[in-house]
């Protein structure tokens, strides 16, 4: 049994920042029916024929992100540029519980599938829409991708060292986090039609998701006047809150190998003086946190020498044995082939795509004691399943959707 | 954003029992109207120590922490150690729709108050536990905290500098826990729903260790689909393959991120004329390359190593976005490049959103009220614009034990009763 197998979405979604949203709701049972346009194959989606690749073949449909993204949808193609497609498209919405896209504000207004248009259609629909900027405000026209939504909501400044650039986060963070707003919107609001009856059209602004996600530090500038932009700030690596040290990442042997240690309290430290058996340890300077965090610079270089010339997964190992939370900074190898907890998990699913073969991809973290989630069909192929949405739920024949195709609707 | 309409879990109760690690999750429900009653133990959850404080004044209602991770929650303390703390916790777990907690693995079994203990006299309960590595198997008992979940999940690895010298990067701002947590507020949504149709319950296990592997994009999937690892670079994505820097110090001093250059004709007419608005096409060298960029077809960039002319016009675009930033403060960058259709942003500082035009627009910092110290503070405001069931800060995070009366009163206990168990510690 699926948690959501009840629900249809009409989905219009696209990258990670509004794919991942309807991947989470496929994943739970949702019949989700992703629609692209056949006239310029599929690529509102630029991940489609982008790598990573199996192999050596190449195409629309072999874009390894893109099949990541919407493993368990239906694929289907509809022009609507055409008024045949619009009035599928129509047809579509009035058996659909939710329609959600995230294209630039106003698209699918300007294709006349305006909120307004679609409550005529069916008037409990929910419609989430999900841009950088929102659909209202003066930036509404403003363009963005996952970089420019952490820039633009502190999230990329405070992801850095002191003395250097912001180091920005190295992915789009926010292509993930704000895929799971989209999705926590979406069940927010079906969760409002089941009590009321009542649809609506969420707006949902990637930056102001993320600037939610700040953490304590918008308070401390509006309660006591301290901007997060000040010197020798941010220390990303480093913990004020709570205050904690040594807290960092330092090096260990090898190329670009590093392990993260966080001493929480004076336990902590008490712990790790009894692994590192080095003359620093024994400083009475360094007994309590305040007095560690006194000298932090020092003390960081005392444990960056030590860790310098250690292997870093015994290391973390005898650390965490002894109660300190350390790990190594572990490379997508380590974390996903040799991790005995991603695999007992089962976190990386094997699909099948039609035409990649069997593909692990990122599963979901959790897991449901009665209505666990599965993964086991790839991203459709481009207008793979028109044959079962226009015929299996809107009831076309075989003649009709032949035509349809001739005439380049699907 | 601050309409009195209930939001869209109005009526729905919930039940926190987090640490550090959950307190996230039960305020994205409580924000969406859900009644959300947080269990503190009698001297206080620990993040109420935590740093810093209003005025820099500690104390158990001034934990700026505390503040942000628990609005629009209710506050009651129980001694769990205690069997009568423990009775009453059922008795609260049997009045609510959804439990959350981010004990340590073992914890709630122990006190008598896991799903198997909670489910028979309330079927219909949602139980969710988020825990760093799982409640039982490989790793569960690991200490970890933020930063060690985002360097053993996979984000710190993509997160740095184009100098592998300097250490790879913890994301700002708690996104370890933020991460674990959204998934908890998915997981319970979809079980709700289920829920609404079944009216069944059923318990739920959040990995944060797992969020954070599933929420490294390229990270990941190049190496599940090609067996490839990515390299982290300075503010941009970690590639296989290395890319132009993309972030530009601005006359001000703030940074900006110049996104995508310029590589059709009419991107490098607007360019130029941007020079030009601004007095410095003269100045600027390469320009003649530019009037070439708008000259010729959309730059195919698979072609940029064996066409020296073409690579020098599209180096000129990128050098062109520099030379602007550098003679421009960063929001004069950012609004000119965006009026002209280029996806470039301004490197904010946190608190630098709060002041935004089009944050300020929207509504997004809201004011909530501190009556214990007589005034309003700004917050960051709704994550999502929900007219008809709208996000809101119903009221600010609450007193240590200041709901003890109410909660504990509406399951039936006498003033008597309470005063008794604040005699025995029970309660604070």
């Amino acid at each position: 049994m699926a948690a959501l197998s009840h629900l249809r979405i009409c989905d219009f979604t696209g990258q990670l920042a509004g794919a991942g949203a309807t991947k989470f709701l496929a994943a739970m049972g949702a019949q989700v029916i992703r629609i692209e346009d056949p006239t310029n194959m599929g690529r509102w989606d630029i991940l489609r024929g982008l790598p990573p690749y199996v192999d050596e073949r190449r195409g629309i449909n072999l874009g390894g992100a893109f099949n990541n993204h919407n493993v368990g949808k239906l694929g289907i193609t509809l022009n609507l540029r055409t008024e045949r497609g619009k009035e599928l498209l129509r047809q579509l919405i009035a058996v659909s519980d939710v329609v959600s896209e995230n294209f630039a504000a106003g698209v699918l207004d300007r294709w006349g599938f305006s909120y307004e248009a679609m409550c005529a259609i069916r008037p409990d629909i929910i419609y989430v829409s999900n841009c950088g900027f929102g659909h209202d405000g003066p930036y509404r026209d403003f363009k963005t991708w996952g970089p420019i939504v952490q820039a633009m909501s502190g999230l990329t400044f405070s992801s850095g060292l002191p003395g250097q650039p912001p180091a920005g986060w190295g992915y789009s963070y926010m292509d993930h986090t704000g895929a799971y707003y989209m999705a926590i919107a979406i069940m927010l609001a079906l969760r409002h039609r089941n009590v009321t009856g009542e649809g609506q059209w969420v707006d949902l602004a990637c930056t102001e998701a993320a600037a939610t996600l700040n953490g304590p530090a918008l308070l401390d500038f509006t309660v006591n006047g301290r901007p997060l932009r000040r010197p020798g700030l941010p220390n990303a690596n480093r913990s004020d809150s709570p205050p904690m040290a040594p807290h960092g990442i330092y090096p260990a042997a090898g190329e670009d190998n590093w392990i993260a240690i966080a001493c929480r309290h004076d336990g902590d430290w008490l712990a790790l003086e009894g692994v590192a058996a080095e003359p620093w340890v024994a400083d009475p300077a360094y007994a309590t946190v305040a007095g560690r965090l006194q000298r932090q610079d020092e003390l960081d270089a005392h444990v960056a020498a030590w860790t310098g010339t250690k292997d870093r997964f015994e290391l973390a190992a005898r650390l965490r044995a002894a109660g300190v939370p350390a790990t190594a900074v572990q490379r997508p190898s380590e974390r996903i082939d040799d991790d005995p907890n991603t695999a007992a998990w089962g976190l990386w699913p094997e699909v099948h795509h039609t035409e990649m073969g069997c593909v692990r991809v990122d599963g979901l973290p959790v897991h449901f004691s009665k209505t666990d989630w599965t993964m086991t069909r790839g991203a459709g192929c481009l207008g793979e399943h028109n044959a079962e949405v226009f015929g299996g739920i809107l009831g076309l024949g075989a003649a009709e959707m032949d035509q349809l195709h001739a005439e380049g609707v699907i | 954003m601050t309409t009195g309409a209930p939001g869209p879990l109005a009526g729905v109760r919930v039940l926190e029992l987090c640490d550090e690690r959950g307190a996230w999750a039960g305020k994205l429900l409580a924000d969406a109207g859900a009644e959300v009653v947080k269990v503190e133990p009698p001297e206080g959850d620990a993040t109420r120590g935590y740093p810093p404080f209003a005025g820099d004044v500690p104390g158990s209602a001034r934990s700026l922490y505390f503040w942000h991770y628990n609005t629009s929650k209710r506050g009651v303390t129980l001694d769990l150690g205690q069997e009568a703390g423990r009775a009453l916790f059922l008795r609260l777990a049997d009045a609510s729709d959804i439990l959350i907690e981010s004990q340590p693995p073992g914890r709630m079994a122990e006190l008598g108050l896991d799903y198997p203990d909670l489910a028979p006299s309330n079927p219909g309960l949602i139980m969710v536990s988020i825990t760093p590595f799982r409640r039982h198997g490989p790793r569960a008992d690991e200490p970890a905290t933020d930063l060690t979940l985002l360097a053993g999940g996979g984000p710190a690895w993509n997160n740095g500098y184009d100098d592998h010298t300097l250490p790879p990067v913890r994301g700002g701002g708690n996104q370890g826990y933020h991460t674990g947590c959204h998934y908890a507020v998915m997981s319970v949504l979809a079980a709700l729903l289920y829920r609404d149709v079944s009216g069944e319950g059923q318990h739920i296990d959040v990995n944060m260790h797992a969020a954070a592997n599933v929420t490294t994009e390229a990270g990941s999937y190049t190496w599940l689909v090609a067996r490839q690892t990515v390299q982290r670079q300075t503010g941009r994505h970690a590639g296989v393959n290395l890319t132009q820097p993309t972030q530009v110090l601005c006359a001000d001093g703030r940074y900006v991120n110049t996104g995508i250059p310029p590589r059709r004709p009419h991107e490098f007419k607007r360019v130029h004329e941007w020079l030009v608005t601004l007095g410095l096409l003269e100045s600027f060298p390469l320009a003649p390359l530019l009037e070439a960029g708008m000259e010729r077809e959309r730059i195919d960039l698979s072609r940029l190593a064996e066409d020296s002319e073409l690579a020098a016009i599209f180096g000129a675009g990128r050098e062109a976005f520099d030379f602007i930033a550098s003679h421009v403060d960063a929001y004069e960058f950012f609004s000119g490049g965006q009026a002209r259709g280029f996806q470039v942003g301004i490197i904010y500082s946190p608190e630098e959103v709060l002041g935004d035009p089009h944050f300020v627009a929207r509504g997004f910092p809201v004011e909530v009220e501190h009556p214990e110290l007589g005034r309003a503070f700004t917050y960051p405001g709704a994550p999502y614009h929900m007219p008809k069931s709208p996000w809101r800060i119903r009221r600010r995070a609450p007193l240590l034990g200041e709901d003890n009366d109410a909660v504990f009163g509406a399951l039936g206990l006498s003033p008597v009763e309470l005063e008794e168990l604040r005699a025995k510690n029970v309660i604070s």
